[in-house]
């Protein structure tokens, strides 16, 4: 994509990895790289925030308890309104999920960081985890009965199978769109930003009228950066959201 | 034409058709609010608790038109 304008922009330099430690182990790379940091810097923050928010205390709550203990609600509302009280065993891993994406996404959008979330292998990782573990508590509280999910109740004999064969289907395709929701969200949503940053770099490289009109992208920049914040925190929320409703599934399978 | 330039040209054709789908995800959205607000203007008093539901569906159907943009981003930058 190189212009003779201006220098030439590649949107999806952003999203290589780059290792940071060398660490090899029986050949494999095992390498820190700049992901993997990000990743821990997420949980660090996450558990900071949570740490330093219930730490309690003070009678009236400071800025950053009230932050933690917003967090805290939201998603208890959220896994309670979905799963009902006794989904609420599964609220640490809801809670982990949406506090590790929702940072993931929103140090992401820092210029010169790294979006861990918009690399794919990190979100069907995660959305794998949702679904084994839905597979495994369903089978393991339900036995047999799990698979009534696949059945549903007052359907026609004879398009059952039919029915029977959608169903099944859906089920096995929902981590592929559980991740792929996020993924692409982040991922579509830096080019953007990146392609029009290029626009602003390459109209200022431009001749000296076209110059002004820099300012035009630049404007569509702060926007989409507006836009962007509210993705990051809606896809996180989304994420949590459809892990809850398919945690329902595996506690109350046919409840449907 | 060189073959090259063929395959360049059937990339950014390519692109452009991909764009299409976020065409259709704007209807759909559009659908979404237009009926979440025909239905709060005959009931404005449950609006506070739809409004999830609202927003839920706005980025699971704002998801898809991000899936062709994404092809389109793939087709552009990356093929």
């Amino acid at each position: 994509m190189a212009s003779p304008a201006g220098p030439a922009i590649n949107p999806i330099e952003q999203f290589s990895l780059s290792p940071i430690v060398q660490i090899e182990i029986a050949h494999r790379d095992f390498s820190l790289t700049n992901s993997s940091l990000f990743m821990i810097l997420a949980v660090v923050l996450a558990c900071a925030l949570m740490a330093v928010g219930a730490r309690g205390g003070a009678g009236v709550p400071g800025r950053l308890q009230a932050l933690a203990e917003m967090a805290y609600e939201f998603v208890a509302g959220m896994v309670r309104s979905a799963c009902g009280e006794s989904g609420m065993r599964f609220f640490p891993l809801v809670f982990s999920l949406f506090m590790f994406i929702l940072i993931c996404n929103l140090v992401g959008l820092i210029p010169y960081s790294f979006t861990v979330t918009s690399h794919i292998i990190v979100t069907a990782s995660l959305a794998l985890l949702v679904f084994f573990t839905v597979v495994v508590i369903g089978v393991k509280e339900h036995g047999l009965h799990f698979f009534k999910l696949f059945v549903p109740s007052g359907v026609p004999i004879y398009i059952l199978p039919l029915v029977v064969a959608i169903e099944v289907i859906s089920f096995l395709t929902r981590p592929l769109s559980h991740s792929v929701r996020l993924f692409a969200n982040m991922l579509a949503g830096h080019i953007t930003l990146n392609v029009f940053g290029g626009f602003v770099v390459m109209l200022l490289g431009a001749g000296v009228g076209v110059k002004a009109l820099a300012v035009l992208p630049f404007a569509m920049t702060i926007g989409l950066d507006a836009l962007e914040l509210l993705v990051a925190f809606l896809q996180a929320y989304v994420f949590a959201m459809l892990t809850c409703m398919y945690l329902n599934d595996a506690l109350h399978p046919g409840g449907h | 034409m060189e073959p090259h330039e063929l395959a360049l040209a059937a990339k950014y054709v390519g692109a452009g058709l991909a764009a299409i789908g976020t065409g259709a995800a704007g209807i759909g959205v559009g659908t979404l609010f237009g009926q979440f607000l025909n239905g709060a203007l005959r009931n404005p008093s449950a609006v506070d608790g739809q409004f999830g539901r609202l927003i839920f569906g706005f980025a699971v159907t704002e998801a898809l038109g991000i899936f062709a943009l994404l092809i389109a981003f793939l087709l552009l930058f990356a093929v």
